[in-house]
C-alpha cells in the first residue's frame, strides 16, 4: 500500500541551516548534509533544502552542501529557494538533487514548469504554492510571493490546475494562515487543492503536534506533510512519529 | 566482490547521478556511455532511466538495443530502472510511436483514472516467485516509485505492488532483471537490490 510521506525540510542560507526540523534528539543547527544524513537514518521519507538566501554569492556554498548530501543519503532530495531557470535547475541536479521546487520563477514565467520537466521528466518538478485565504472559503485562497507579503490576484486552485498542466509532478502547498501558528495544518484548503488535482500533495505550515498530521492525511487528503520546526513534540525523529501516525491507521513506511 | 566493469548507459535523459552514487556504494566499477562498441566489455549492464518512453527510441536508433540483446544473450547480467523496465516490454501507451525490446510480448499502460497519477512514495513489493535481486530482504519491503505507467503482471514477475491494482515492479528472466522503482532512492533495502544484483552470475 502507498505509504503517506513525512519529508523533513531544512531552511539553508549561506550554506548552513538556519531554521529545520527539530526533533528532541536532533538539535539543529550546522551543515545541511550533515543533517541530512541524520534525518534519513531517523526515518524521513525524503529531503528538501530550501534555500533561502539564494543570492549568486551564496548559491555556491548550497550546491556543495546537495553534493556532499547526495552523497551520502539514498531517499529522495528536492532543492527549492532560487530555481529561476532550466540552467539553475540544472546546477542543483548536477550536484544531485531528484527533484527540484519552484515558485515564483513558475508563477512569473509558467513555461519553466514545462522545461524543467521535458528535460528531467515531470516527477523532478515540484511546484511550491504559497496560499492565503484569512477566513475566506478555500475557493477564495490566493496565492502570494515574497513570503506571503505579495498577493497575485490568482487562486490557489486555478494555480495548482495550470500547474498540473504544464506537467509539474507534484504540489507543495503552503498554507500562510497555518504558517507558524503550530494550530495544524490548512486541512480545508489542502483537501481542496488535492481534490483539483491528480498529482500528489505535500502539505506545509501549521503543525504543531502528531494529531495535526494525523488531520492533514486524513481530512486534508494530503499525500505527504513537511516537517518543519516541532521540537516542541517531545517526538525523538520522524520513526518516532511514524510509529504514532501508524497506531491511528496511517500507512507509513515501517521498518524504516 | 564481483568484478569486471558495470555499464551504464546514457541515453540523454533524466539524471543518472543517484543511480551511479549508489551503484559505485556497492562496489561497482562503472563505465557510463552512449557508445553500443563499449557494452563489449560489460560485465554487467545497467540502464536507468527516468522520463518519457519515448526517449528509449534513441536506445534503438543508436544500435544499444540490438548490443543489449547480443550481449544478455551471452550471459551478461541486465537490470533495467523504471522506464528501463517498461522498455523491455513491446511497447508503452505513453508512445505508441515507438518499439519497446519485446523481450516480454505485453504493453505497458497509463495507470487508470480516479487514482492519482503518477505514483510517487514509497509503497511495498510482494514477492510472487523467487527473485535473485530480493534476496535477504523482509517480507513486503518499502521501495520509492515515481511513475504514470506501468507494466502488467506476467509470467516472470517476481515482485508485485497494489496501486489501483497489481503491477509488476520486479520481473526476473535469466539474465533479464528489472525494477519499476527507484533502488537507488530506497534507502537500505534499495542499495541491497543493487548489491543482490552485483552478485548474480550470468547465465
Amino acid at each position: 500500500m502507498l505509504t503517506r510521506r513525512i519529508i523533513a525540510c531544512l531552511d539553508v542560507s549561506a550554506g548552513r541551516v538556519v531554521k529545520g526540523v527539530q526533533f528532541v534528539d536532533l538539535i539543529d543547527a550546522g551543515d545541511p548534509a550533515e543533517l541530512a544524513m541524520r534525518h534519513a537514518a531517523g526515518g524521513a521519507d525524503e529531503i528538501v533544502f530550501l534555500d533561502i538566501t539564494a543570492t549568486h554569492e551564496k548559491r555556491a556554498l548550497l550546491l556543495d552542501a546537495v553534493r556532499r548530501a547526495a552523497d551520502q543519503i539514498f531517499i529522495p532530495l528536492t532543492v527549492g529557494g532560487g530555481i529561476r531557470s532550466l540552467d539553475d535547475a540544472m546546477l542543483v541536479f548536477d550536484a544531485g538533487a531528484d527533484k527540484v521546487s519552484v515558485n515564483s520563477a513558475a508563477l512569473s514565467r509558467p513555461e519553466l514548469i514545462t522545461e524543467i520537466g521535458s528535460r528531467f521528466g515531470g516527477q523532478a518538478v515540484v511546484v511550491a504554492i504559497d496560499g492565503r485565504r484569512n477566513t475566506g472559503t478555500p475557493e477564495s485562497a490566493e496565492v502570494y510571493v515574497s513570503g506571503g507579503r505579495i498577493a497575485t490576484g490568482l487562486g490557489v486552485l486555478e494555480w495548482a490546475r495550470q500547474a498540473e498542466a504544464r506537467g509539474a509532478g507534484e504540489i507543495l502547498l503552503t498554507s500562510m494562515d497555518s504558517d507558524g501558528t503550530r494550530n495544524g495544518f490548512d486541512c480545508e484548503l489542502t483537501a481542496a487543492v488535492s481534490a483539483t488535482v491528480q498529482i500528489p500533495v505535500i502539505a506545509s505550515g501549521g503543525a504543531g503536534n502528531v494529531q495535526h498530521f494525523a488531520d492533514v492525511f486524513t481530512r486534508g487528503s494530503a499525500d505527504a506533510a513537511l516537517a518543519a520546526s516541532i521540537f516542541h513534540f517531545g517526538i525523538s525523529d520522524a520513526r518516532a512519529m511514524k510509529e504514532e501516525l501508524a497506531a491511528f491507521g496511517l500507512p507509513m513506511r515501517l521498518p524504516c | 566482490m564481483s568484478t569486471g566493469k558495470t555499464v551504464v548507459i546514457d541515453y540523454q535523459t533524466g539524471n543518472l547521478n543517484s543511480a551511479c552514487k549508489s551503484l559505485r556504494v556497492v562496489g561497482a566499477d562503472l563505465l557510463v556511455t552512449q557508445r553500443p562498441e563499449d557494452l563489449k566489455t560489460a560485465a554487467r549492464i545497467v540502464l536507468p532511466g527516468v522520463g518519457h518512453f519515448a526517449s528509449t527510441e534513441r536506445l534503438m536508433t543508436s544500435g544499444i538495443g540490438d548490443a543489449v540483446l547480443e550481449r544478455v544473450a551471452e550471459g551478461v547480467p541486465f537490470l533495467g530502472i523504471c522506464v528501463g523496465l517498461q522498455w523491455l516490454f513491446a511497447g508503452s501507451t505513453e508512445a505508441p510511436e515507438a518499439p519497446g525490446m519485446g523481450v516480454f510480448s505485453e504493453v505497458c499502460e497509463r495507470f487508470p483514472t480516479g487514482i492519482k497519477s503518477p505514483h510517487v512514495g514509497w509503497n511495498s513489493l510482494e514477492l510472487v516467485q523467487e527473485s535473485r535481486l530480493l534476496r535477504d530482504l523482509p517480507k513486503s519491503p518499502y521501495v520509492y516509485f515515481t511513475h504514470s505507467y506501468r507494466a502488467p503482471v506476467i509470467n516472470t514477475t517476481a515482485a508485485t505492488t497494489n496501486y489501483g491494482g497489481a503491477f509488476s515492479s520486479v520481473i526476473e528472466k535469466d539474465n533479464w532483471m528489472a525494477v519499476q522503482f527507484h533502488p537507488e532512492k530506497s534507502g537500505s533495502v534499495g542499495l541491497k537490490i543493487l548489491k543482490n544484483f552485483m552478485q548474480v552470475s550470468g547465465c
